[in-house]
């Protein structure tokens, strides 16, 4: 059981309010991440759930259960740090059994799931080493093996992969949805980078300045984005956002279409512009178009054999049943 | 070139350090050398640098003459027992100023150290009489509470600037690990911060040995500490430089030893966080 409730939940810091009036459900066994810019209050948020932060007002439930005033241990929820915020005078086997010996368990039981843990995260060789010979990888699994030997309602990630090098993220990222897989266990993953929103989650929310912007799975976030935010903010490369005459056109203040939407051609299409910078990922292409009377700047995805150079004249054509429009207000047309 | 004018350069500054060491180090070689001599040859002029018959005879009189041994316990007692004491109280007062630092933590601090800047004859009576009244003078428990507190202002301020630099994650940590605050001091931050803890164990011991105003004006016979056994060979007993000498050399040698062992953690202590 790890059903989590916030209900009209709001935080101040003296007299800013950092995160507004606030309803939130998260199921039971669900992969929620919150994702949205540097100072959008979602750390704050699941601080707020792991107790660390007291509410300014308003009510959370933890399977059903009022808990806004118990204290962070007897919550049920173990927390996996950004800086992992290992003991650094304790052995790894003592970290990991920290918890445990905090609840009072007993020395066999502490064993077979420092045992179990241990196997699970391929940690059973650095047991006794301190946290300071090992890797960051391998910390962030000590940290993680802490947070799992508890068996918690639910999991709290703090940005727990941001300290890591691209190549462990991604591993690390694999990692933690198979544990996900695994346990079922409710978890609650904070980032910035909406990529791993996007892999990782059954459910994001989107947060701007304390607000929560949308609610969904990656794919209705993806498809659907309620507003002009979201719809900048998820996906990668950014969404095009298009004003004027041209949005006119579509009977909308703003049109939004995705660089993965728009068709390359040499000859002909709806947009003439020249190319910038082009970005050779291998898979794929990103080219930068200028000039073309639109916006700054148009960023579009082709796959295959196009060539696109500097300087290159290029016509673009968008995928019109994937375009998104939005009112003057920011909200999307249905 | 470089490389040779680099080389004179050190050899300047390293002879300009051993000088200055030298300096500062002076008055205590010329204690320690006096302590061997003569009444005679102490006040010698021109005065003997080591040109003299050796002899231990101040030592014998001095051991003769008083119990080395009853001040020397006085002084362990009232050092480690103000050290102790203090840290016991400090340490969750720098918990809550570096962990939880309330509107006012920074002023309080201010504050506690701005009594470090008070005269202590200032005070002189009115804890004297106090003393007189709670019939703590002339004791052992006496003097641990007070030199407890005149250190407690530096040992909360080097704790607590050893406490801020353990990452607040860690306790926090600690908390979701199910862990009372009790557990947390003890069990996470205490032993983080034994580095400075140890340091400031080490410069408080030494403050406390060393400190004469109290020790002189509140203790007579039953408390009183080295820094009184050395007093009692001054002036009113004449001008027995050499026995004098030689008691000062016993009262500061078990403080020259234990600071000469824990000089590398006295320094890495004062200067911790300064480089960063």
């Amino acid at each position: 059981m790890g059903q989590i409730q916030l209900n009209q939940v709001t935080k101040s810091f003296g007299d800013v309010q950092v995160i507004p009036p606030l309803d939130l459900t998260i199921e039971d066994g669900e992969f929620c991440v919150f994702v949205g810019p540097s100072g959008c209050g979602k750390s704050t948020l699941l601080r707020l759930i792991a107790g660390l932060e007291d509410v300014s007002s308003g009510h959370i439930a933890i399977n059903g259960k009022d808990a806004t005033m118990t204290p962070p241990a007897k919550r049920g929820l173990a927390m996996v740090f950004q800086s992992y915020a290992l003991y650094p005078h304790m052995t790894v086997r003592k970290n990991i059994a920290f918890p445990m010996k905090m609840a009072g368990m007993s020395e066999d039981e502490q064993k077979r799931r420092i045992d179990a843990a241990a196997t699970a995260l391929n940690l059973t060789d650095y047991l006794d080493r301190k946290p300071g010979q090992l890797s960051g990888g391998q910390r962030q699994r000590v940290a993680i093996g802490r947070s799992i030997v508890r068996e918690p309602d639910a999991f709290l990630f703090d940005e727990p992969l941001s300290n890591l090098d691209a190549a462990l993220r991604v591993g690390m990222r694999l990692e933690i949805s198979e544990l996900h897989e695994r346990l079922q266990t409710t978890m609650i993953y904070v980032t910035h980078d909406q990529v791993e929103a996007m892999t990782m989650a059954d459910k994001i929310v989107v947060l701007r300045s304390g607000y929560i912007e949308q609610v969904g799975s990656p794919l209705d976030l993806y498809h659907a984005p309620r507003n002009k935010f979201v719809a900048g903010f998820i996906g990668s490369p950014k969404m095009n956002l298009i004003e004027g005459p041209e949005a006119a056109k579509h009977e909308a203040h703003t049109i939004g279409i995705r660089p993965e939407h728009i068709d390359v051609s040499k000859t002909e299409g709806t947009w003439k512009g020249v190319v910038g910078v082009a970005e050779h990922l291998g898979s794929d292409t990103f080219i930068h178009v200028h000039d073309t009377g639109l916006a700054d700047m148009i960023t579009v995805r082709i796959i295959g054999d196009i060539e696109a150079k500097h300087g290159d004249t290029v016509y673009l054509t968008p995928q019109l049943d994937q375009m998104h429009r939005f009112d003057d207000k920011g909200l999307r047309i249905a | 070139m470089a490389r040779s004018v680099t080389t004179q350069r050190k050899a300047i500054n390293t002879a300009i350090a051993w000088a200055i060491g030298l300096l500062i180090f002076f008055p205590i070689l010329w204690t320690i050398l006096t302590s061997f001599k003569t009444e005679g040859q102490a006040i010698a002029s021109p005065p003997i640098f080591l040109n003299f018959d050796w002899t231990l005879e101040n030592y014998a009189i001095v051991q003769e003459r008083s119990n080395y041994m009853r001040f020397l316990w006085n002084s362990v007692i009232i050092a480690g027992g103000s050290t102790l004491l203090g840290i016991v109280i400090a340490v969750p007062a720098a918990w809550s100023m570096a962990f939880v630092p309330g509107k006012w933590t920074k002023d309080i601090l201010l504050w506690m150290l701005s009594t470090k800047m008070l005269p202590a004859v200032g005070v002189l009576y009115p804890i004297y009489l106090l003393f007189v009244r709670m019939g703590i003078l002339d004791s052992r428990v006496g003097l641990v509470i007070i030199m407890m507190l005149i250190n407690l202002p530096i040992i909360v301020w080097m704790l607590y600037t050893y406490f801020k630099e353990i990452p607040s994650e860690i306790l926090e940590a600690a908390r979701m690990d199910g862990a009372t605050l009790k557990d947390e001091i003890i069990h996470v931050l205490t032993p983080m911060a034994i580095p400075g803890i140890a340091s400031t164990v080490l410069l408080n011991f030494i403050l406390a040995w060393n400190e004469a105003f109290w020790t002189l004006n509140l203790t007579s016979v039953n408390a009183a500490p080295l820094t009184a056994f050395i007093a009692s060979y001054s002036s009113p007993e004449g001008l027995f430089y050499a026995k004098l000498s030689a008691a000062s050399t016993m009262a500061i040698a078990p403080i020259l030893i234990l600071g000469w062992f824990s000089q590398k953690q006295l320094v890495s202590g004062l200067t911790f966080g300064a480089v960063k």
